[in-house]
């Protein structure tokens, strides 16, 4: 019986198939490889302990650290305020709301993912930085004593925490969608076995729901982390950045992102400067790449504890 | 009765086609595309010049590619576009390396083709006109000054009512040939305060950063008691200050910001061809405005492909001509290159092969 699957007949079907298909995950890895070796090759120059680099006079890492510090920040504070509302949204959609209204929820949801990142740059800078700035005056003078709402305020509003709620509206989307398709999944049996025994439509869902959806639902935190980090028009066009570390959260002077900062500075960038921008952008793709072997990591684990 | 219609039809179309031919003006045999990158600041002069350009010879096709100063001069030295438009003057180890475009040993030109006064401008209600001394400018922008009501601004104001508002100063976040202008006019004019480095990065993290032109006047505009500084001509209906120059009070007008250009020193050890300028920053004349963006075209003096010479040349001398410049002034706000100066600039591009 060993031999059997080697003597079934391949007709010429077969063999074009199974090329097209090894021939398409081949190119996945040679583009990868592509992208990976130019961005190692071209950012070596900068890597150099001895060069002069222009806009990095205290030495790379010193000029890559605070970017890196910024783009952790804004991803998870957007992360923090867009997890509840995409399990929010997912769960009204899923089990509380009418099945008309829920369709048409999850379609208007879905229509913010077509918004272009642009499109929420100049709205961040014309709508809601003039929008929060009279509340980021207010909680600086009643909980200044806070570090995250320490002055001196930022007078447009234009701040690293206006760019988070601008990236939690981005991921909103994806995670909702995601949410919302691994709630409808539930169990059916699970959840009326809830019921049955005298749960209300929360415990239930507490009960039900909830465990069945964790490996999910990291699964779509870490697609909008992957989002967020990456994302570059919009906090080019919101941020008012500058080359600090800090937790202040509504101050004028805020730690830049990668991804923008490579936007902004490029087109001026000339020798070594656009070296250390590329190796900006390496250090980026290595986190990136953490955070998704780390989601992965946590993913398989459940889902092997949850399996029976 | 078809073979009639057909008759009819073609009769139409030839008497349209020679009715065309009759209404067209005597065409350029120039053809061919041409190729350019750099500034951005003279980005819609660019488009207006190609506009032009391609109006008057419609076989030519010219692309610019406004993707940065630093940029159009990268390509343009690596051989991958004909000319470049920057806002730095090319640096003495730029002039030394030799691009594919040229033919060996004959150098490039470099010429100013777009001069556009930079505004400091200022959003507080119920202020129409503001005066600012360097030295106040320097210390606002530092976060030395932080409030509206302070007293080097009242003694730059005498008379003026300026009420009790906190200054947010915004500045350029992305790198920029107007930041480093503007930068270059402080440290000449106000150079103890103003210690920072000289560069297309503003040297201090304080402020606002914006990103972009329009980024800052939007700032300016949205936010009360902003004060910025951008390209003049986009500054729309903000309140710009007039500086002081010498003893006078200059504010961003045309004329005054081409005039810097025959008062200033042009740099040292350059070939003829080369008219790069250190401008007058600490000028104390009269109705000049020192604090200028000159935009630079560069290009090779004698191109290795003779196809691409003829086009540099046409396209070089329209930019240089004075309907040139008059578009430019129109279309893009700059203030047209002029006099002595336009004409050496003409000169030097009619003499590209």
């Amino acid at each position: 019986m060993a031999n059997a699957r080697s003597q079934v007949p391949k007709k010429r079907g077969d063999v074009v198939f199974s090329g097209l298909v090894t021939a398409s995950g081949i190119a996945i890895l040679v583009t990868l490889s592509a992208v990976a070796i130019f961005l190692v090759v071209e950012s070596l120059p900068a890597f150099n302990p001895t060069a002069d680099i222009g806009n990095a006079p205290d030495g790379f890492w010193a000029y890559v650290t605070p970017l890196v510090f910024g783009t952790l920040l804004a991803a998870v504070l957007a992360l923090i305020f867009a997890t509840p509302l995409a399990i929010g949204i997912g769960l009204f959609i899923s089990h509380y709301a009418p099945r008309r209204i829920a369709s048409s929820l999850g379609y208007v949801v879905d229509l913010l993912a077509a918004i272009p990142s642009v499109v929420y740059g100049l709205w961040g800078i014309q709508v809601l930085a003039p929008t929060v700035q009279p509340i980021y005056q207010w909680l600086n003078e009643n909980l200044g004593w806070f570090p995250p709402f320490a002055g001196p305020v930022s007078g447009t509003g234009r701040t690293i925490l206006t760019v988070s709620f601008v990236l939690a509206i981005m991921i909103l989307p994806i995670m909702s969608a995601l949410a919302r398709e691994i709630f409808l999944q539930t169990p059916k049996l699970n959840e009326e076995a809830a019921l049955a025994l005298g749960a209300t439509r929360w415990e239930m869902i507490q009960l039900s729901v909830l465990p069945f959806a964790r490996s999910g639902l990291l699964s779509s935190a870490m697609l909008g982390l992957g989002r967020a980090v990456g994302e570059t028009m919009a906090v080019a066009m919101v941020l008012s950045p500058a080359a600090v570390i800090t937790f202040a959260l509504i101050t004028p002077t805020n730690p830049s992102t990668i991804a923008s900062t490579i936007a902004l500075d490029f087109p001026e960038a000339a020798g070594l400067n656009v070296n250390a921008l590329i190796a900006a952008g390496l250090v980026l793709f290595v986190i990136t790449m953490a955070v998704n072997i780390t989601a992965r990591g946590i993913i398989t684990r459940h889902a092997r504890k949850v399996a029976f | 009765m078809f073979k009639a219609l057909h008759l009819t039809g073609v009769v139409a179309i030839v008497s349209l086609a020679l009715a065309g031919c009759a209404a067209e003006t005597p065409a350029s045999n120039l053809t061919g595309t041409l190729n350019g990158a750099g500034a951005s600041s003279a980005g819609s002069a660019q488009e207006a010049w190609i506009a032009a350009f391609q109006t008057a010879n419609d076989g030519v096709t010219v692309n610019y590619d406004p993707s940065g100063s630093g940029a159009g001069r990268e390509s343009f030295l690596s051989g991958a576009v004909a000319f470049a438009g920057t806002d730095s003057y090319l640096k003495d180890a730029e002039l030394t390396t030799e691009s594919p475009m040229c033919v060996p040993g004959t150098g490039f030109f470099e010429v100013p083709v777009y001069v556009s006064p930079i505004a400091v401008v200022v959003n507080v209600d119920g202020v129409d006109s503001i005066n600012l001394a360097p030295a106040t400018i320097a210390s606002i922008f530092k976060g030395e000054i932080t409030n509206w009501n302070d007293a080097a601004i009242a003694a730059d104001n005498p008379g003026a009512m300026l009420p009790d508002l906190t200054i947010t100063a915004v500045h350029r976040s992305d790198d920029s040939g107007t930041t480093k202008n503007f930068s270059n006019y402080l440290s000449k004019t106000a150079g103890d305060l103003w210690d920072g480095e000289v560069s297309d990065t503003f040297p201090y993290t304080v402020g606002e950063g914006a990103s972009g032109t329009s980024g800052v006047i939007d700032a300016v505009t949205n936010g009360t008691g902003t004060i910025g500084y951008a390209d003049a001509s986009k500054a729309g209906d903000l309140v710009a200050a007039a500086i002081k120059v010498g003893e006078f009070w200059q504010g961003p007008d045309a004329n005054a910001a081409a005039a810097v250009i025959p008062d200033s020193t042009p740099v040292a050890d350059r070939s003829d061809t080369d008219m790069a300028i250190d401008l007058k920053r600490d000028s104390t004349a009269a109705g000049v405005y020192p604090l200028v963006l000159v935009s630079y075209l560069v290009g090779c003096n004698d191109y290795d492909d003779d196809a691409v010479g003829v086009l540099v040349n046409a396209y070089a001398s329209y930019l240089t001509s004075e309907a040139g410049q008059t578009e430019a002034a129109s279309s893009a706000g700059s203030a047209p290159v002029s006099g002595a100066t336009r004409e050496r600039a003409a000169t030097i591009t009619a003499a590209i092969k």
